[in-house]
């Protein structure tokens, strides 16, 4: 079990720090067409900053930001998205993944609608993985039995 | 019973190296990769994808399956940690 020490120095320095480290995560997200990243990369950057709240703080301040429904959503949303991108490209005509197919829905032309699918796929990656990461995290810190933490 | 997995082991692993030697060497730019398809990527993904990171569309694009296989890997990594370590209130 994490007990909350409640030291002033350690959690306002993680609260102050949290945001950026959140705002990284999306920037590693959205710019992995450009530069080294992607989904997997930032998912685990943005599971870190819920990890970093669970050190600073405990378990119950972790859930109460990010609840466990809401993460076992988010778990299953990531992979919902990639999978259901590849059905909707199969339902314009095209083959499955092949985001070519996509120009007819939205208004780019057919090279950049594979970069506008690999960026939809990339954030749903993203949202798996940060799930994952903040799920086995609580999972494996408190033996599995984290909803004592909530009163 | 023992014996028997050792020597299976043991033949398996004499056969995966015996077959390795046949495979193309560490960076062989006549291999079979290197002359199809890693040229192929370097000189369209660009064109085709406007994607400027080459990696990123590799892995999103012409890989999309292996990505997808691996965020379902991961997927199901934390579903198997869940049901194996939570533990509910009765």
């Amino acid at each position: 079990m994490i007990e909350r020490v409640q030291d002033v120095i350690i959690e306002t320095a993680c609260r102050f720090l949290v945001p950026f480290i959140q705002l990284f995560a999306l920037y590693v997200v959205a710019h992995g067409h450009y530069s080294p990243g992607g989904g997997f990369q930032g998912g685990c950057i943005l599971g870190a900053s819920f990890i970093l709240i669970c050190v600073a703080y405990d378990i119950e301040e972790t859930k109460r930001r990010m609840t466990e429904n809401l993460n076992t959503f988010y778990c299953s949303l990531g992979v919902i998205i990639f999978a259901g991108v590849g059905l909707v490209c199969v339902a314009l005509g095209g083959n499955y993944l092949d985001y070519g197919v996509l120009h007819k829905i939205f208004p780019v032309d057919p090279a950049g609608a594979r970069s506008l699918g690999i960026l939809i796929i990339e954030i749903g990656v993203g949202f798996t993985v940060m799930a994952v990461m903040i799920s086995i995290f609580l999972n494996v810190a408190s033996k599995g039995k984290h909803e004592d933490e909530l009163k | 019973m023992k014996l028997l997995g050792m020597m299976i082991v043991l033949i398996v692993g004499a056969l995966l190296m015996y077959a390795s030697e046949d495979m193309p060497g560490w960076g062989d730019p006549a291999a079979p990769a290197s002359m199809h398809v890693s040229p192929r990527y370097i000189e369209m993904s660009e064109a085709e994808t406007t994607v400027p990171n080459m990696v990123t569309a590799v892995l999103g694009d012409y890989r999309g399956y292996d990505t997808l296989g691996e965020t379902a890997v991961i997927f199901t990594a934390g579903v198997c940690c869940v049901l194996l370590l939570r533990r509910y209130r009765k």
